[in-house]
């Protein structure tokens, strides 16, 4: 359909979001990304019958660990839809986009910049 | 590889016998040449013509070239000469002007060509049914009134609101929905559909619960039906959520007219309840859910071939052989042979294949085609020389991304020895130069940037097989559909995310390993576990396409349930049936029948199983190889505890009833009763049990030709006689049966009293409570699964709440269990009738075949494999597999069979010691994404 969305959004690749490990997500932010987001099947509708499930736990608990030290829970979050709903795949971009721009930049990077300058 | 897809293409002649068919063919030009057309648009955007898009309901246009829908196979634009402004005045050609590839052929012609085949499948479908004919319903003149069809689109987020819900009249959101049931089915009077179209009750429900998810605000949604059909596998339990949970309102009136309301764009519904008190109410909008029919055309094709018909036009089939027409040879499935819904029609189209197998199966694999690949290189030694060759995409990518400067970009890389960049780097041309610069420059990684790996990824991967490369030393990187087709309206954001891309998939490139699935052989011999019509069904399914068989039966004898049952609705001889199947089973040289037998363990994966027995009537052990398994367990009838079953002579099961009938006929049975749903549909088994309504109307038919005189009074809930069943359930009521509906919460009271049976029920119409003296009560017990819970504990299979077995897909994938090599069919998989477990045990036959008849197979490579050194034995990952697949071995570690594992990762991202891996997913392979992605914001 070829609907258009904010392009800082890159996609990586998993055979299942239960393959999603806390140290991806957390990795990420280490290294600077300002907002991480999984996108899974529908929950009760996984191939692999939970790894959704189990991929939500994880968020959960990367947000509790980001939100502890100070980097923000907010900035990672789990979403589910199928892969026929190409709006909804859409307003979530968009969505999660605005959420993080009204957040600001990774605190780490802030860090980083001051270092630099 | 064996499949080939004529599109465009008609049927005109069948010629020939069983065994050996000459199909005429008439292929219709698709003006557009298949192999150039890389479905990229350009031809679609540039195309001035539009016209209605008939997948749309003719919500939208389309463009005079198109492609049906987006998931169409194959994925090739056509020109629909019908529309097309050249074929009309001569003129325009844009699509040729435009089309990158030059693949518009407007010279291309009509074809006839004639194929030799031994056996044939009809599957030519439906269509729906076009209420304009009911005047009062104001189809096609009010906006606002749509089939169920065009409701479908304008809620599917493909469909043309992109599945905001809007009424057609305004575009305003709509608060009240109705839909009205049985339009174009159960209709003697305004139509020649008597039958029931089966499947229109769930379609509705499933829309209501949608339409309620969908919308902002809340949505009323009411169905008015006569008779709620949820009679699938778990069907009631949806019907129940979308009531109890979603508030779906259920209002059992059938409604003959709608009218508008002339002040605004409103419908008013008039409609009397059971008691008899009409109401009045207004919707926004109503849908109308049309029922299935066959077309006048496929009617003159099946005459045309000599296939008869039935009196609504569905192939005719006989209940014991349900895949078969009147012509030998020629076979059919889906809804040519009656209403059914998805799963009966994917289990019909795989019996079809059986049948159709079985004819032809000593010409198995004489026609299959395959490509020898050369040895594979070893680059273990080598340091990573990786190629990246980024396309074009005619102007689909370069009219965006700045290609030349992320080709560019891409030479800088680390590791990055060959940049190319290519105008199409699918084209033929573009395969052959990627193979001369991968052997010119010893390349071991290829990165291509260009469209999705759904679509493209095995064509480059047999590309640099081809030069000896291992296939998973690819990577592409998605440059097109997640970027140039997205971000089109900024060049430069494009670019740069199309160097980002690049960049990572670049750096995953360097961290990729060779694999190569490991390769197993497959034991030829099937294992049928149960004996009834399902299991003899499957076992003989098999043996006569050449595989050997074991099948084993607790019972002293083979037969099942099926013992019990004289004959079907449709009087097919049952008893008969049964003894020739024995017969042929006891003969059959590939068979082996072991009975009074028992399963006692279970090992091994698929193509190689072993299956610990222990054999009648010594009961000493056997342990039996085979390379698939077929289920077929069956059900029993429910004893009931409900209304003196048991302990009153004159109450009896169905089945009782029927074995009486035979045997003592009905003379001097004045009043028959019969209770509906007894163990069905209530809090301990809360789904339907399908077969009930048609056997207590078998039954009641069955007297009323023994014994015209005979009252029968049927109490029940729904009455779900689906599909053409619902011509007995009619002929019934025409013989003077009496239908009496009760409510769960009020069935009908029984006592037993000195002078006998006496029934109480309340009537809905008088209001009052009747008392009705009967001599025999007739309970229409429901289906209970047999044998499961141990077997399931043994094979390790998944039941329902009701204890069947769960099939892989509920849809999709019907007969196959979610481990493979395992299938399931009859009423193992739940309650179905005879003829519908004959077509299942084909199907699993046929799935099963499929199987087998490999020589050896290959398994993935996306498996799970533990550092055993490291592992601390925490039992997580056994715990976390959605498949039980890892144990702890001899030595006390975790072991994961690459033979049984999905490849999900679950496991890999629970293990707390980091020491499991997920092939071509590892750790650093994704993590070096995320780091490639990040490279200097910090």
């Amino acid at each position: 359909m070829r609907l258009s969305y904010p392009s800082n959004i890159k996609i990586i690749f998993i055979p299942c979001t239960g393959k999603v490990d806390l140290i991806h997500l957390l990795r990420a932010f280490e290294k600077g990304a300002d907002g991480v987001y999984v996108a899974g099947c529908l929950e009760g509708e996984c191939h692999y019958n939970r790894g959704n499930i189990r991929a939500r736990k994880r968020v959960e608990q990367a947000q509790e660990i980001l939100e502890s030290v100070g980097i923000g829970g907010e900035r990672v979050q789990m979403y589910n839809l199928s892969s026929s709903e190409a709006p909804r795949f859409v307003q979530i971009a968009k969505e999660m986009t605005e959420k993080i721009a009204a957040l600001g930049p990774n605190p780490i990077k802030l860090a980083s910049d001051r270092k630099a300058a | 590889m064996n499949i080939n897809i004529l599109t465009l293409s008609e049927v005109q002649d069948i010629k020939g016998e069983k065994g050996n068919f000459d199909v005429e063919i008439l292929k219709h030009p698709r003006y557009v040449d298949m192999e150039k057309c890389i479905a990229c648009g350009t031809c679609f955007e540039k195309c001035p013509k539009k016209v209605d898009d008939e997948y749309n309901e003719n919500l939208i246009k389309r463009k005079a070239i198109y492609v049906p829908y987006s998931q169409a196979v194959p994925l090739k634009y056509v020109i629909d000469r019908e529309a097309c402004i050249y074929f009309k005045k001569g003129k325009c050609r844009a699509c040729e002007k435009f089309c990158p590839t030059e693949a518009i052929k407007f010279d291309e012609k009509e074809e006839t060509t004639t194929l030799k085949v031994g056996s044939v499948i009809l599957a030519p479908g439906f269509q729906t049914f076009d209420p304009t004919r009911y005047e009062a319903l104001h189809y096609g003149k009010h906006p606002n009134v749509v089939t169920s069809l065009e409701f479908e689109r304008m809620l599917s987020s493909t469909g043309p609101n992109l599945g905001h819900l809007k009424r057609p009249s305004d575009d305003k959101e709509p608060k009240k929905i109705a839909w009205l049931q049985c339009v174009g089915s159960r209709d003697i009077n305004r139509c020649d559909n008597s039958y029931c179209s089966a499947v229109c009750c769930m379609y509705a429900i499933k829309q209501a619960v949608i339409s309620k998810e969908h919308s902002d605000d809340p949505l009323d949604a009411a169905i008015f039906f006569m008779d709620m059909r949820t009679f699938g596998k778990d069907y009631e339990l949806y019907y129940n959520k979308a009531k109890e949970d979603y508030g779906v309102r259920f209002i059992r009136s059938r409604v003959p007219a709608i009218d508008p309301d002339p002040e605004n764009n409103d419908l008013i519904i008039r409609y009397s309840d059971e008691g008899g008190v009409t109401h009045k109410e207004k919707f926004d909008m109503v849908v109308l859910s049309v029922g299935l029919e066959i077309s006048k055309e496929t009617v003159q094709f099946a005459k045309g071939l000599g296939i008869s018909l039935d009196d609504h036009s569905f192939a005719a089939t006989h209940p014991l052989k349900p895949a078969h027409t009147s012509v030998p040879g020629i076979y059919a499935s889906g809804l040519f042979t009656g209403p059914k819904d998805i799963p009966y029609a994917v289990i019909e189209a795989s019996a079809a294949a059986c049948a159709a197998s079985m004819d032809i199966s000593d010409a198995r694999g004489t026609e299959v085609e395959t490509k020898a690949t050369p040895e594979e290189r070893n680059v273990a030694e080598e340091d990573p020389r990786i190629g990246v060759f980024v396309c074009n995409c005619g102007t689909n990518i370069g009219g965006v991304v700045d290609v030349p400067h992320v080709a560019d970009y891409a030479a800088t890389l680390p590791r990055v020895v060959h940049v190319d960049q290519n105008l199409f780097s699918c084209s033929q041309d573009t395969q052959e130069k990627i193979k001369e610069v991968i052997t010119e420059n010893r390349l071991n990684r290829i990165v291509v940037a260009a469209c999705s790996p759904k679509t493209h990824e095995p064509l480059f991967q047999e590309t640099i097989q081809a030069c000896g490369l291992n296939r998973y030393l690819f990577e592409m990187a998605n440059i097109r559909n997640q970027d140039s087709w997205v971000h089109g309206d900024d060049h430069a954001a494009a670019t740069e995310k199309a160097k980002d891309l690049v960049r990572m998939a670049v750096a995953r490139a360097s961290l990729l390993k060779p694999l190569t699935g490991k390769t197993i052989l497959v034991n030829k011999r099937a294992l049928v576990i149960g004996g009834g019509v399902s299991g003899m069904t499957a076992a003989l399914g098999l043996a006569e396409q050449g595989f050997e068989v074991v099948i084993v039966e607790k019972e002293p004898r083979l037969g099942g349930l099926a013992l019990e049952i004289e004959r079907t609705i449709e009087g097919a001889d049952v008893k008969d049936f049964l003894q020739e199947l024995i017969v042929r089973m006891n003969r059959h040289p590939r068979i082996q029948v072991l009975t009074e037998s028992l399963i006692v363990g279970f090992s091994g994966f698929k193509g190689n199983f072993t299956t610990e027995v222990l054999v009648g009537p010594g009961m000493y052990e056997r342990k039996i190889d085979h390379g698939a398994a077929i289920l077929a367990t069956g059900a029993n009838e429910y004893a009931p505890k409900e209304f003196l079953y048991g302990e009153n002579e004159q109450v009896l099961t169905q089945i009782q009833l029927s074995k009486r009938l035979h045997e003592q006929g009905a003379a001097g049975l004045a009043h028959l009763a019969m209770i509906q749903c007894v163990g069905s549909r209530n809090e301990e088994s809360p789904n339907c049990s399908r077969i009930c309504c048609q056997n207590a109307i078998k039954n009641a038919l069955h007297v009323k030709k023994l014994n015209p005189d005979t009252q029968v009074y049927i109490f029940y809930r729904d009455i779900r006689t689906y599909g053409i069943l619902e011509d007995y359930y009619r002929e019934a009521r025409r013989l003077g049966v009496r239908f009496f509906r009760y409510d769960r919460d009020a069935p009908p009271r029984v006592e037993s009293m000195d002078h006998g049976l006496v029934l109480t029920f309340r009537d809905h119409v008088l209001q009052r409570d009747i008392r009705l003296p009967v001599d025999i009560l007739a309970l229409s017990a429901g289906l209970r699964a047999e044998d499961t819970e141990e077997l399931s504990s043994i094979l390790k299979l998944g039941r329902n709440h009701d204890g069947y077995f769960t099939e892989a897909h509920v849809k999709l994938r019907p007969v196959e269990m979610a481990s493979e090599g395992i299938f399931v069919c009859g009423t193992a998989h739940g309650p179905k009738l005879i003829s519908e477990s004959l077509s299942q045990a084909m199907a699993a036959a046929s799935r099963a075949a499929t199987f087998l008849s490999q020589a050896e197979i290959t398994l993935p490579v996306v498996t799970a494999k533990v550092d055993q050194e490291k592992c601390a034995s925490c039992l997580v990952c056994v715990r976390s597999c959605p498949y039980d697949v890892p144990r702890i071995n001899e030595e006390g570690v975790s072991d994961i069979d690459e033979a049984l594992c999905h490849g999900c990762g679950i496991c890999a991202s629970e293990c707390p010691a980091k020491v499991i891996e997920l092939n071509l997913y590892e750790d650093d392979q994704i993590l070096s994404k995320v780091e490639a992605l990040l490279e200097g914001v910090i």
